[in-house]
């Protein structure tokens, strides 16, 4: 049993918390590629582009003078952009706030104290001009709170409104993400994708690594969609994530004793079974984008059906006969 | 946290002795008239606070320094903050807090103990008897002009039985030490008093800053506060209901104490509800939850009275319940504290309070009041508007230090301002001589330095009267100040209750 209000400050804790991850290793990795790191030279419809275009960052941002220093600034810190890290940290801590009795003192303080820490760096000029510094910062306070997640709240129902928040994030987020290296899929006479373009997306997912283990240091682009869709067992993919959110969503109906869970149920394990059984052949030769435009439509769908089962059903509906 | 301290009493103008106990990092602590929570009157320590002391002496002043930086962060990171309105980037600020324990002795405290449960057991009987036959009023003992005139009265309280006759379960009630060494009380606050996890908090932290001393002292322990809390709101369950559910009902994370509702929940294993979580249906309360709805059995609200239910009282409401006032009444939730027990804790009611100590209990008040003048009384406005110069006038209606005189420190205009409205409107104020409030040592700056003190315990009332021995210390860190305030300079500090 747990208060439909506090479900939606778990959930959206969660959610945020992901989402500044996300964007957080997005800034990292396309600073780099402008530091050709990674790349000499970058086309102007590369890697980088891509990148902050599955953010989102608004077009005036990337119009100013200074380009991608003032892109940085908006995806970093700039409040008034709601993806930004900053203001999904912020949000992600004003949540946690409000369900502050249900989440263990340790998940408080650590979460308040990356809030803090995210604060300080941008009221210190010298560091702001370091996203890896920020980077760094927020993605192992996230790391922290997760761990300390998991090991100081019981696995229960609030527990899982967490996972359904982190995973629904991830799956659209990542699928957003690829989605927009598939682009030109449909048009073979588009911009060409490079090497160092491929190997910048498994970056952003922190995939590089576990990519090679996979398939070698041979990097092709029907075998990066492969593995950030559909593996099963790489903690990013969106196999990974539609598996994780559909135990979520089994763990909270059984949590809340109802019935009304069934439609979310389903939706989850549609979701899943559509990447459990997917063929990557298949999916690049038919319309790559319609199958990503799916999943984040699924993603919506699962998070409206939950929200009608458990947090905004009319109340008319549930008054005791 | 909207603790108001609303009696900033005034240092007596005579001259005091100027002793200085020893120790460099005392060399500004000058004794005065005031009582002094750590030296006696010839500088030496008290006999609790030796142990103190010499910590201090032997402290490095870097020591205490980190020990402060210590203290503040962890305040911080525990997000024990009050957000600074009007400031745009949001900016939190943890409520300052003095580094210094102040030492109650086991012997002190049975006093306070008694006086207290004496007090709230004796208002309870009169809250219990104004909302029914009205016994004190027909025998004259309390005007009943005064009952009914105050604006905290409730008159759709009339007649409502109150499962065991309990109205108000928790109370905070604020105490100030005065020269002689006595105890006495300066307010009760029985609608929601706050700032019980400031005294939690506080223990909390100087446990972490000060290992050593405090495992030198025997200080009785206050962690249990949050369970019998919960026992208090045990014993108002509905009769009828095996397994009740409890619930903390909060205004929002907006409001100031917000902090420490959620503290509260947590430390009870209780949902913290807002208004919008609850609804009302054939005099039933339900919050609504991820398993549907859910009944309600008991509250603790930390929403007033004027807030609690817009189709009762203020319309314009949106924090509170539509409908809670009459499932109260219909015996369907029981609501700590109940519904209309700030008629208690008017401030000319206040004035009564020994005499309603004698006609329930027919036993002397064990801890004074400060003597009052009632201002709807004619001998006691010409005495007033005579003395104007040398007392405390306050606005019965308001609270945290606001619509009050403080004779000694107003210019001849603000006397004739306040000598227009108590002729106006003589009922609306009381007056009081100026108190000097004892002093403790903080540490301040780069030393440790005299400063005023009052003393906030919370009582719990159920089966029995708990008081947990302890209570929030609120300081004045201004210099001379009076004013503790946490809106004007106040902070608070740790306050240990010795066993025997």
């Amino acid at each position: 049993m747990l208060l439909s209000r506090t479900a939606d400050g778990l959930y959206w804790t969660a959610r945020y918390l992901e989402r500044a991850e996300h964007t957080a290793r997005l800034i990292d990795v396309g600073l780099d590629i402008g530091l050709g790191r990674v790349v000499a030279a970058t086309s102007s419809h590369g890697a980088a582009d891509r990148l902050y275009a599955s953010l989102g960052v608004p077009e005036a941002a990337a119009q100013r003078p200074d380009g991608r220093a003032s892109l940085n600034e908006v995806a970093l810190f700039d409040l008034s952009n709601r993806s930004s890290v900053a203001a999904c940290v912020t949000a992600a801590r004003e949540n946690a706030r409000q369900v502050r009795e249900e989440i263990s003192s340790e998940m408080w303080e650590q979460l308040n104290g990356l809030y803090l820490a995210v604060r300080q760096i941008h009221a210190d000029i010298g560091r702001a001009s370091r996203p890896h510094y920020v980077r760094h910062t927020v993605i192992e306070g996230i790391h922290l709170f997760q761990g300390i997640t998991d090991a100081t709240m019981g696995h229960g129902e609030g527990w899982q409104y967490l996972q359904a928040g982190r995973f629904i994030e991830r799956a659209a987020a990542t699928a957003l993400l690829i989605d927009e290296f598939f682009i030109d899929s449909a048009n073979p006479a588009g911009a060409r994708l490079e090497h160092g373009d491929w190997i910048a997306l498994l970056r952003s997912c922190s995939a590089l690594e576990a990519y090679c283990r996979h398939y070698t240091a041979d990097v092709r682009p029907e075998r990066v969609a492969e593995f950030l869709l559909l593996n099963a067992d790489f903690p990013r993919s969106v196999r990974f994530a539609a598996a994780r959110l559909e135990s979520a969503v089994l763990g909270l109906a059984r949590a809340s004793g109802r019935g009304g869970g069934g439609r979310a149920q389903r939706l989850a394990g549609r979701l899943h079974a559509s990447l459990d059984y997917g063929q990557v052949d298949e999916i690049l030769s038919d319309d790559p984008r319609a199958y990503l435009a799916g999943i984040v439509r699924q993603c919506a769908q699962i998070h409206t059906a939950l929200y009608q089962s458990y947090i905004t059903y009319a109340v008319e509906s549930a008054i005791p006969a | 946290m909207q603790v108001s301290m609303s009696q900033p009493a005034a240092v007596a103008g005579r001259t005091p002795p100027r002793v200085r106990p020893p120790g460099e990092i005392f060399a500004g602590y000058a004794l005065d008239s005031a009582y002094d929570e750590m030296f006696d009157a010839s500088g030496q320590a008290r006999p609790d606070c030796r142990a103190l002391f010499e910590d201090l002496v032997a402290a490095s002043l870097p020591q205490l320094r980190q020990r402060q930086t210590e203290a503040d962060k962890a305040f911080l990171t525990q997000g024990i903050t009050f957000t600074v309105y009007g400031d745009e980037a949001g900016t939190e600020r943890i409520f300052p807090y003095d580094l210094l324990p102040r030492i109650i002795t086991a012997h002190e405290w049975s006093m306070i103990e008694r006086g207290l449960a004496q007090r709230l057991t004796a208002i309870n009987h009169f809250l219990k008897d104004i909302y029914h036959e009205g016994r004190i009023l027909s025998e004259g003992i309390v005007p009943r002009e005064l009952v009914h005139s105050c604006r905290h009265y409730r008159r759709e309280m009339r007649g409502v039985r109150i499962h065991r006759d309990i109205y108000v379960s928790v109370a905070g009630t604020d105490l100030v030490r005065l020269e002689d060494g006595r105890f006495v009380v300066l307010e009760d606050n029985l609608r929601v008093p706050s700032g019980v996890s400031y005294m939690l908090a506080n223990r909390e932290v100087m446990k972490r800053v000060f290992p050593g001393l405090f495992a030198r002292y025997h200080v009785s322990p206050i962690a249990h506060y949050g369970q019998a809390l919960l026992a208090t709101l045990r014993t108002l369950g509905p009769p009828n209901r095996m397994e009740p559910t409890f619930v903390v009902l909060t205004p929002g994370v907006g409001n100031s104490a917000y902090f420490e509702h959620a503290f509260l929940a947590r430390e009870m294993g209780v949902p913290l509800v807002e208004g919008r979580d609850l609804l009302v249906h054939d005099n039933i309360v339900y919050m609504r939850t991820t398993s549907g709805l859910r009944r309600v059995d008991v509250i603790y609200r930390r929403v007033d009275d004027d807030f609690l239910d817009p189709l009762a009282f203020r319309p314009d409401s949106t924090l509170g319940v539509p409908g809670l006032l009459n499932a109260h009444r219909a015996g369907n939730v029981s609501l700590a504290n109940a519904i209309g027990t700030g008629i208690a804790d008017d401030k000319a009611l206040y004035a009564y309070i020994p005499a309603i100590i004698r006609f329930y209990l027919s036993e002397e008040p064990v801890l004074p009041n400060v003597h009052t003048y009632l201002l709807g009384s004619p001998s006691d406005r010409k005495y007033v508007l005579e003395h104007l110069g040398e007392l405390v006038v306050k606005a019965v209606g308001e609270s945290g230090g606001y619509g009050m005189l403080i004779g000694p420190h107003s210019t001849t205009q603000e006397r004739e301002t306040f000598r227009h409205k108590i002729l106006a409107d003589p009922r609306n104020f009381i007056a009081q001589p100026t108190l000097t409030l004892s002093r403790a040592a903080c540490f301040i700056g780069d030393r440790i330095e005299p400063r005023h003190v009052d003393l906030r315990p919370y009582v719990l009332y159920g089966d029995r009267v708990t008081v947990v021995p302890g209570g929030l210390t609120r300081v004045a860190l201004r210099k001379g100040s009076l004013v503790v305030n946490s809106s004007q300079g106040g902070g608070s500090k740790d306050t240990w209750v010795l066993q025997d």
